[in-house]
């Protein structure tokens, strides 16, 4: 996942075209008496006692996928959404690059479904600390687990926990102003910097360090991270995979991103491209022209450009040891392992020629993927492939639990993959509801029955309304600064602001 | 086919480099085609009948007018087709997704390598796949049936998970 905002600054014709995008609330024929009614009330109008209720856990886009399909296929159902943060929309606020403005268009679908009479979204939330998925069961007639990947896959080498070494969850985390990531103030002092990983978040990470401020500075990346970027002297950024240019795992779109980067050129190096040519045609027509997108950069650098900033892929290498400096703090360099490949295509396999390679870099960051974590011993966990056991959404030996997202199938894809996966979630629960699966005589008393509990515990839920204020807020914030948003970095100040 | 895309790519650069002086690079071409229908009012553009048959098989014809995009059609006519048109015509998705017959695709406007490159991510792609946000209605277009893709189950996906590092 990985958008441009003076784009945005076209920002009078995007607000009216989310005004005119009202697809979803018509859709649902929503009725225009939710914003007015409070959340309570709106239940009470909507949640007769029969009503079938079901609440996801996590207020990202496999959440909101996830009930906009329950939603709109049934005219009885009411689905409440828990997250855990005071704040919704998940990796669509704290993940999808902040030069990346359109992919964020979904939140205006996500926000029609969230102000939908028969949904409630409840944030501030965290089930498996506040609340257990025992309890939600016990509230609701199904429970739809959509939290995501909260963990980090690990290069597993030593010097990791040196200075200057990052994981990409928590840098991205860091410039879109992740509440828990705000501490990190990475060192920019140097020119070099090493990505692990070649997948879109690593050329996100590698854009957003390389981007002008010029145009970094209209987005809605934190005024921390820009004063950071801006005191950056990094111009050169090394993203490195184990495999060859016929294995990337980055989508065109970020490569193209790169290659119109201004005043940067690409740095690779012609030999990792040998033969790469010959093999194009048999390529299925994505690979083919990524492939040819990257071969096509070569022949530009030809001609050797003067330009201050550069970046490259780095192919066939693999992390062995983080190097540190003179005084063993902080990192000065990675050794890699040289490869070779085994097999070809898809499947090809990296083995290590046994040689190995240091190259300098004051900044390392590993962006070899993300994973979910358990959420609570009572939920089917696969510690091999870190998903919950499902078949299409529907949670191996647990009646009543189903799974959307990334924890479903695993951190890939794009926001298509994780629609098109909610809605067979969704599918799938409407399926059971129907063939008598998944009891829904039952009465359940859904969101009363957490609420009462969560009063008990001393939680108190952000609601989308409160959400709407500290939305305002950071608009507000924003155009003080020529940003569409200035985003409030600190937990209680959003609860603050919520509750103001 | 190297050099195509080269030389491509090379326009492209230059029509982005114009971009960034106004709005910053690679913007939504044509988001939400409001202003087609803003001058259609007032100088009305042709009516077109056209069809499209959503993931479920039912084919539904509308009127469309001249100069809007399918994507505006399927959201001004509130057309049953599951989560269409995800990130509103700005070429950051491939769900508005549509697979027109041969004698009407080859008449379309030539596609972008931006276009290109989202429907490299689309679910069933096929050779006569487009996006709807970049498909604007012409007269010539009157009675042209267009196809949602069936398949919702992803090739890319466990090519994907393979290819993780």
């Amino acid at each position: 996942m990985c958008l441009a905002l003076s784009r945005l600054s076209e920002c009078g014709i995007m607000r009216n075209i989310k005004r005119s995008f009202m697809p979803l609330s018509r859709l649902l024929q929503a009725s225009t008496c939710p914003a007015a009614l409070s959340s309570s009330a709106r239940r009470l109008v909507s949640g007769c006692a029969s009503s079938p209720k079901v609440c996801i856990v996590g207020g990202g886009a496999a959440g909101f996928y996830t009930a906009q399909h329950l939603l709109k296929a049934r005219s009885d159902m009411v689905v409440d959404i828990y997250e855990r943060l005071p704040v919704p929309f998940g990796l669509v606020r704290f993940g999808v690059a902040p030069d990346h403005p359109e992919v964020k268009n979904v939140i205006n679908t996500f926000t029609q479904t969230a102000q939908h009479e028969r949904c409630s979204f409840f944030g501030n939330v965290g089930v498996g600390m506040d609340i257990s998925v025992e309890e939600l069961k016990n509230a609701y007639h199904a429970v739809v687990l959509s939290y995501g990947a909260d963990g980090n896959r690990s290069m597993r080498v030593s010097g990791e926990s040196l200075e200057g070494v990052f994981s990409a969850r928590d840098f991205v985390g860091w410039y879109n102003g992740l509440p828990s990531n705000q501490e990190l103030c990475p060192d920019l002092s140097c020119e070099t910097a090493v990505v692990l990983g070649q997948g879109n978040v690593a050329l996100d990470v590698a854009r957003i360090l390389l981007s002008p401020l010029d145009y970094l500075k209209k987005t809605d990346i934190t005024e921390q991270a820009l004063q950071s970027l801006k005191a950056s002297r990094v111009n050169r950024v090394l993203i490195v995979g184990r495999r060859g240019p016929l294995q990337i795992a980055c989508t065109i779109k970020e490569v193209r991103e790169m290659i119109n980067l201004p005043e940067t050129k690409a740095d690779m190096l012609p030999s990792d491209f040998e033969g790469i040519a010959e093999v194009l045609k048999g390529l299925p027509r994505p690979r083919k022209r990524l492939t040819e997108l990257m071969l096509m950069t070569l022949k530009v650098n030809e001609g050797g450009q003067n330009t201050c900033k550069r970046w490259g892929f780095r192919f066939l290498r693999s992390p062995v040891e983080v190097l540190p400096d003179a005084d063993g703090k902080k990192v000065a360099g990675i050794r890699l392992a040289v490869n070779k490949l085994e097999g070809s295509g898809e499947e090809a396999r990296a083995l290590p020629t046994g040689q190995t390679q240091d190259v300098e870099c004051g900044l390392l960051i590993s962006s070899i993927g993300y994973k979910s974590l358990p959420l609570d011993p009572t939920v089917p966990f696969d510690p091999r492939t870190f998903t919950v056991p499902n078949n299409m959404g529907r949670v191996l030996h647990t009646a009543g639990l189903y799974c959307s997202g990334w924890v479903k199938r695993g951190p890939t894809g794009v926001i298509a993959t994780t629609m098109n996966d909610s809605f067979e979630t969704a599918r799938t629960l409407l399926k059971d509801a129907a063939s008598g699966t998944l009891d829904l005589s039952v009465y359940k008393a859904g969101a009363q029955e957490i609420t009462a509990l969560l009063k008990t515990r001393g939680v108190r839920a952000v609601s989308f309304s409160e959400w709407e204020k500290i939305n305002s807020e950071e608009v507000r914030r924003g155009e003080a600064l020529g940003k569409p948003r200035e985003k409030v970095l600190d937990v209680k100040e959003m609860l603050e602001v919520a509750w103001s | 086919m190297a050099l195509r895309v080269c030389v491509r790519s090379l326009i492209f650069s230059t029509r982005v480099q114009l971009w960034r002086e106004t709005l910053s690079s690679r913007t939504v071409i044509r988001p939400f085609s409001r202003h087609h229908e803003l001058q259609s009012e007032s100088s009305p553009g042709s009516k077109v009948l056209l069809h499209f048959v959503n993931q479920n098989g039912t084919k539904m014809s509308v009127m469309a007018t001249e100069g809007e995009s399918l994507l505006d059609i399927v959201i001004n006519k509130n057309l049953q087709i599951d989560g269409f048109g995800a990130c509103e015509g700005t070429l950051a998705c491939s769900t508005c997704h549509l697979i027109f017959d041969e004698s009407v695709y080859e008449r379309l406007e030539p596609v972008a390598d931006e276009e290109l490159d989202m429907l490299d991510l689309a679910y069933g792609l096929t050779k006569m796949s487009r996006l709807g946000c970049q498909v604007i209605v012409a007269p010539w277009m009157n009675d042209m049936t267009v196809r949602v893709p069936l398949g919702v189950k992803d090739q890319r996906v466990p090519q994907e998970a393979k290819n993780k590092q």
